[in-house]
């Protein structure tokens, strides 16, 4: 299997309702680090994220995976998961079952990806009265499963108490130990600096921005991510 | 007016069997036709509630138009394509319980339709990012969607029966109220009013209410054990 990455992004825009969102982005995103997508909101993040995901088409540019079947290989986990009203298990075989897994590995590779997210003993518990960060590491333990080239996070811990964000942190972690690329957004400037190791900063739906961690937190070049980092207004 | 109400609860009580045949039929005819209408309706709207399709909103509107049409004139419809000279006049199903079957089922299908293409679309909004994040696409993800939201879809159903068992036009038109082949209990009760015996048709109106009741709390029950045990 060839990998399908590097992503480029050419000269990326989006527009929806007359309002440009996006702004001739290009980039191009490689294995290895983790990249943590940071800007105030409304800056884009969302969107730029579903664009390369391909739940968007860009309006104009090109998104370009390197391999094929690129579709499969990469997983999104939302600010708010959508389960479906079936057990926690069934949901992950679910989406197995999509993936194309024949039946007999299923039921295996879910148990596997419940244990990896710590919800092992919930298997058989219907997925939707689970709590949030139980719903949120289900979502991550069906992305697991899939074992993505490329994940894809939006905000996935801005609807969760600090416990919660704690453990959701420790999966992506994990998926960065496995190999997986991790490509997430986020408003905590804290996690951004625990799981990433580079910042692309948007700023009104252009790339004002983009620098290793380590660069980026002590002195961040542009005047917007400075500002937006000191916590100030961009605007004020 | 008292002596009619206790004759009728004599009739229900004593398990009349003229009173139970027709009972039987009208439960037969409009459970048929509810199941058809159920199967061809909810994938159907599903259909139309996932599909981007030119034209979708004038279908949809007349989807919704169709829910309120009279039962007469679908019993004049039907009648028009079973009589001997219609194009299904071969079938000889004028005048049967097939008849008021098919009937029905054109009455009740605008329902269930409309009322699923809602529930379905309301539900897509939710999960539509997931499902295609997960490469869920067409006639899988509306069956997905279907599926998860088929305790909700109980109430499209119900709406169906309800106005399957409550109206008289179109089976009294396709049907012809033929005593012992295709009377059934609101034709029946349209029939014996205006001849006067009012006790059968007050016994019926009894059962009529008393079985739309018990579906409805039954299918209220299970809505609702559904919606604590997944959510």
């Amino acid at each position: 299997m060839s990998a399908i990455l590097p992503l480029r992004l050419e000269e990326v825009s989006f527009a929806a309702g007359g309002r440009a969102i996006i702004e001739r982005v290009s980039l191009v995103l490689e294995a290895g680090p983790s990249t943590i997508i940071l800007g105030a909101n409304g800056a884009g993040k969302s969107v730029l994220m579903r664009l390369m995901h391909g739940l968007l088409a860009p309006t104009a540019g090109r998104v370009a995976w390197s391999g094929e079947g690129a579709r499969r290989r990469q997983a999104m986990v939302f600010q708010r998961p959508v389960m479906l009203r079936r057990s926690a298990i069934a949901n992950v075989t679910y989406a197995l079952e999509v993936a194309g897994v024949p039946a007999a590995e299923r039921e295996r590779l879910a148990t596997d990806a419940l244990s990896e997210v710590g919800l092992r003993n919930v298997a058989r518990r219907p997925a939707r009265v689970l709590s949030g960060g139980e719903q949120q590491r289900l979502a991550l333990a069906r992305a697991w499963a899939l074992h993505p080239e490329v994940l894809f996070l939006d905000e996935p811990t801005a609807s969760l108490d600090p416990g919660a964000t704690r453990e959701v942190d420790t999966i992506i972690k994990a998926f960065d130990a496995a190999g997986t690329k991790i490509v997430m957004s986020t408003h905590s400037l804290g996690q951004a600096r625990r799981l990433g190791d580079e910042v692309i900063f948007l700023h009104q739906g252009r790339v004002a921005e983009r620098a290793p961690m380590e660069k980026f937190f002590p002195q961040p070049a542009s005047p917007e991510a400075a500002a937006f980092v000191k916590g100030e207004l961009p605007w004020g | 007016m008292l002596d009619a109400i206790v004759s009728g609860l004599r009739l229900v009580a004593t398990l009349d069997l003229r009173l139970w045949e027709i009972v039987g039929l009208s439960l037969a005819v409009s459970l048929s036709a509810v199941t058809l209408a159920t199967l061809l309706g909810l994938p159907l709207g599903a259909a139309i509630a996932v599909g981007r399709f030119a034209g979708r909103q004038a279908v949809i509107v007349v989807l919704n138009a169709l829910m309120g049409l009279p039962p007469v004139v679908v019993g004049l419809f039907v009648y028009l394509l079973l009589s001997r000279a219609g194009p299904l006049g071969e079938l000889g199903l004028l005048f049967t319980p097939q008849a008021m079957v098919i009937a029905q089922t054109v009455l009740v299908l605008p329902i269930i339709a409309a009322l699923a293409r809602q529930s379905v679309e309301d539900a897509w909004r939710e999960y539509e990012e997931q499902l295609r994040s997960l490469g869920v696409e067409g006639v899988r993800g509306a069956l997905t969607v279907l599926w998860d939201i088929r305790f909700s879809l109980l109430t499209a159903v119900l709406a169906g029966l309800g106005r399957a068992s409550a109206e008289v036009g179109a089976v009294m038109i396709v049907g012809g109220n033929i005593d012992g082949v295709t009377r059934v209990m609101t034709t029946t009760i349209a029939l014996e009013t205006s001849k006067g015996d009012l006790p059968l048709a007050l016994g019926l109106g009894m059962v009529l209410i008393a079985i739309v009741l018990a579906l409805n709390t039954a299918a209220h029950l299970v809505k609702d054990t559904a919606q604590r045990r997944f959510g």
